[in-house]
């Protein structure tokens, strides 16, 4: 009895190894491609991999550390791509990716993970909502929707949604611009280091 | 019964969703879209073929103390490498940046394991019959499941999206989001049950 359950065991556990040995190589490449590909959604065309020029900034407001990468062309600093958080979703967590240009402008976002109402703030997702953020600087105007007395449309039916997609992105440009300002980073960007 | 009958039992007379009713929490969950409903039946068809297979090749082995721990090694080993093989080969985000098929799945994958057509296929058939029967059993069963999802799919999907497969049929001011929610599963798949029934007694 014993004996047969070990064998059912031990040929399963064997069959699960070699699968695990083949799949271990796309698997790693695919996860790789979808992040490439937020990241290269979110920045201006770049020539180098942002995914192995990375850097880790503390989150502005406290909590957990932001995840930085820096897009380049020909060692020039175009664009830096934040992920960002927000727990004030309407069904919690929400991470965005937040591309910024040179001049600190949002290039554009995109959505990594968000467990909103479908059909309502799920929407965030869409090009419609996304596209009215493309150059805007958060410094000068800080993001609310409009019925905060900001500009930002919200979604119809999804002001929550709104609300905590716009207080990621703030998030992102507070921590952003915090570790620009900073003194452990020098100001003028990475370029000087480069060249 | 012939081969042709074990086949088709599973796609309308005795169909796991629709007549039987059975695995419920995949049916009402991963049916928001034609696409992701198909795809998990799909999954379903391939755990269940599979398993069909080697359990009734494995049973006359088993003891029947260790029988139902036995078949959910089996089992589990074949969601974990439909696990895997979706996690390496169906993992591109889409055109638009929309979630890879397998990230739309989540985490129903792995649950296909606690699916009780699964395991009541192995208990009811495949460890009372040979290789061949078994996977003719498997794969209508599953085809049976697969055809359940893609019809919810289709329906919630284009009542709720206005799309069928992703393809835009309806204007969005025509949507009708509950269908795309929870409530509108149950109620879908409530009235489909009422239909599969009617025809199947007339």
């Amino acid at each position: 009895m014993v004996f047969t359950l070990g064998a059912v065991c031990l040929v399963s556990s064997a069959l699960l190894g070699a699968v695990y040995r083949v799949t271990a190589g796309p698997k790693a490449a695919a996860e790789l491609v979808k992040k490439t590909f937020a990241i290269g959604k979110v920045l201006p065309a770049f020539d180098n991999t942002p995914y192995e020029d990375m850097f880790k900034i503390p989150s502005a407001d406290g909590g957990d550390s932001l995840v930085c990468y820096i897009g380049r062309v020909e060692g020039r600093e175009v664009g830096t791509a934040v992920q960002t958080w927000t727990m004030k979703g309407f069904n919690g967590l929400v991470r965005l990716m937040v591309g910024f240009d040179a001049e600190g402008k949002i290039y554009n976002i995109s959505v990594l993970e968000q467990k909103e109402t479908a059909g309502l703030g799920a929407r965030m997702t869409e090009a419609a909502f996304l596209d009215q953020f493309r150059s805007l600087d958060p410094g000068a105007q800080p993001l609310r929707v409009r019925q905060d007395g900001g500009t930002v449309d919200a979604l119809s039916a999804a002001t929550i949604s709104s609300r905590a997609f716009c207080d990621a992105v703030q998030r992102a440009y507070d921590s952003y611009l915090n570790h620009k300002k900073g003194p452990a980073s020098d100001a003028v960007s990475g370029a000087t280091e480069v060249q | 019964m012939t081969n042709w009958q074990i086949f088709s039992k599973g796609l309308i007379r005795e169909n796991p969703t629709f007549v039987l009713i059975l695995g419920m929490c995949p049916v009402l969950a991963t049916t928001t879209a034609a696409m992701s409903g198909m795809s998990m039946g799909l999954a379903t068809t391939f755990v269940l073929v599979l398993s069909n297979m080697v359990i009734s090749a494995i049973a006359r082995f088993i003891p029947d103390k260790v029988r139902i721990p036995s078949y959910i090694v089996v089992i589990a080993s074949f969601v974990t490498v439909v696990d895997l093989l979706m996690a390496a080969y169906v993992n591109t985000p889409g055109a638009d940046g929309g979630p890879s098929l397998y990230d739309q799945l989540g985490i129903f994958v792995p649950l296909i394991v606690v699916n009780c057509i699964v395991l009541g296929r192995a208990e009811a058939f495949a460890s009372k019959n040979g290789v061949w029967p078994s996977f003719l059993d498997g794969l209508g069963i599953g085809l049976g499941f697969t055809l359940a999802l893609t019809l919810l799919g289709a329906i919630r999907e284009f009542f709720g999206a206005g799309t069928f497969f992703g393809l835009p049929v309806l204007p969005a001011s025509m949507n009708v989001l509950v269908f795309i929610m929870a409530p509108g599963a149950f109620i879908v798949l409530g009235y489909v049950i009422a239909l599969v029934n009617r025809l199947r007694k007339s």
